[in-house]
């Protein structure tokens, strides 16, 4: 199993040919305290780059974008009904989607650790 | 108004450091850097507010005096409020309104001895002035107060705190004016705000209010905060936000703040727009300003379509976001006049899906003014 990130922050954690997808520690620091969040419906087709999930702040609301293609085999329901599970917890309780990969080959894009972290401090 | 580039381009508040120091999350906002949120977090900061007592920095807005002989009857050609009937030391809410009846902007107006004492919005200052300087021009003398700064005090023990520190204040009623000497500051201390709370806006030299606000953040049950919980604190509160809920394109009677027009201005008319506004007044308008309460838990933003039952639109978000207090989303807007009554069922279309809501009664949080 590995993580890869996306210069949108989030995190794709991969077993097999089943990525978990959520946002980054950095991503919520910068969206303040979520208020909503909405996951995607199993069995919904994404291509990459489609809307796939929205997180809202008290102040606004921003998308989850798709980081692979594929189909949604779960949305988080318990982040839907508390918000706050995600920023307590971004990398394990706090995921957002499961999806079944269909072109593997779009993990080669990705970050790996390393490299989003030194992305992250070039943000700063 | 555009937003500058970058930092270096914004002015900062005489209390820029002191934000920093604090942590605060800095956001360029009308031409000024403030902070929009302090390490707490707008949720924190918003609830503090109503269990305790919340410094703002609300420095960028604009202060200023008009004054002379002639000050109240020259500034009432601008706006519907009376002030002729207004004792000194009394603070009105009012609007600047353009011969269409549109709001250029609100604002507050307080009696002092020889004139008018009036705080602006920042996004607005330059152009309000410039127009009451205009329209009172060889009436009234309008001095431009660019040395001092504005801090809100708001929360239900923002009452306790000033009054410890400033005895003669602990008697001042909900839009109140008072000059009260605190910690060696002459301020002038309102007893109002944005937040729907009871609270105090006070005006301090510049030089002096960094020292200020340190005093009034040691005392226990003071913490700083921003603008976020501002915005969400006065859509609670069912407050307009001027160039969302209110605008030029906007009246008062649409806006549901028809009570800006008082009594003798009702009778007498005199001011801007008056023929639109008093028309509106006896025969009523196409739309209004309502609060709409949706049933799940997704925020409608700024801009979304209300639509009927039928799927036909008939009207737009003007504000919406999440209220802390009330623990769900919340919004104003504009509806067809025949879609404002209370518990009317409307659709919000949020990210292309209709969002059952209803239309309710303002403000969503009670308000604990001290009357």
């Amino acid at each position: 199993m590995s993580i890869k990130y996306t210069n949108d922050h989030e995190w794709i954690s991969i077993d097999g040919d089943i990525a978990t997808v959520g946002v980054t520690a950095y991503a919520l620091e910068q969206l303040g305290d979520l208020v909503f969040v909405e996951a995607p419906d199993e069995g919904r087709n994404l291509a990459k780059g489609d809307e796939a999930a929205v997180v809202e702040s008290v102040k606004a609301a921003s998308e989850v974008y798709a980081p692979v293609s594929g189909e949604v085999i779960e949305g988080n329901a318990a982040i839907a009904d508390d918000p706050a599970k995600v920023s307590g917890d971004p990398t394990e309780d706090g995921w957002f989607f499961k999806i079944k990969l269909s072109d593997m080959s779009e993990l080669d894009g990705l970050m790996d650790e390393d490299a989003y972290t030194a992305y992250v401090d070039s943000l700063d | 108004m555009s937003e500058p580039e970058n930092d270096q381009d914004l002015l900062t508040t005489p209390l820029d450091s002191l934000h920093r120091e604090l942590g605060a999350k800095m956001v360029p906002f009308a031409g000024y850097a403030m902070p929009v949120q302090y390490p707490a977090g707008i949720l924190k900061e918003h609830l503090h507010t109503r269990a305790g007592a919340s410094l703002f920095d609300v420095s960028h807005m604009g202060q200023g005096f008009l004054m002379g002989e002639h000050a109240i009857e020259a500034f009432e050609t601008l706006v519907p409020g009376d002030y002729q009937a207004m004792a000194e030391g009394k603070t009105r809410y009012t609007v600047l309104l353009n011969d269409q009846g549109g709001i250029m902007d609100d604002l507050m107006a307080t009696r002092i001895a020889g004139g008018l004492y009036l705080v602006v919005n920042a996004a607005c200052k330059d152009q309000d002035f410039a127009h009451i300087e205009a329209g009172t021009k060889g009436k009234a003398d309008l001095q431009i107060l660019t040395d001092r700064a504005l801090l809100a005090l708001q929360g239900p023990k923002a009452g306790d705190v000033l009054a410890k520190l400033a005895p003669e204040t602990a008697d001042m009623k909900f839009m109140n004016f008072r000059e009260v000497e605190i910690g060696g500051t002459m301020c002038f201390v309102t007893r109002s705000g944005y937040t729907g709370e009871d609270g105090f806006e006070i005006s301090v030299p510049s030089a002096q209010a960094e020292a200020f606000a340190r005093l009034l953040l040691d005392q226990p049950d003071v913490e700083p905060a921003g603008l976020g919980s501002r915005d969400s604190l006065r859509l609670e509160a069912g407050l307009c936000l001027y160039g969302h809920d209110i605008t030029t394109e906007t009246t008062p009677v649409e806006g549901d703040i028809k009570w800006v027009v008082n009594k003798r201005r009702r009778e007498e008319g005199g001011f801007p727009g008056a023929d639109v506004i008093l028309d509106q007044l006896e025969n009523g308008v196409e739309r209004l300003r309502v609060g709409i309460l949706p049933e799940g838990r997704a925020p409608a933003r700024e801009g979304t379509e209300i639509q009927d039952q039928d799927g036909n639109a008939i009207g737009t978000v003007t504000s919406g976001g999440f209220g802390p207090s009330v623990g769900g989303p919340i919004t104003m807007g504009y509806v067809k006049t025949a879609f404002a009554a209370e518990d009317t069922a409307v659709n919000l279309i949020v990210r292309g899906k209709p969002l059952a809501a209803k239309v309710v009664k303002m403000p969503f949080t009670t308000k604990s003014y001290k009357t």
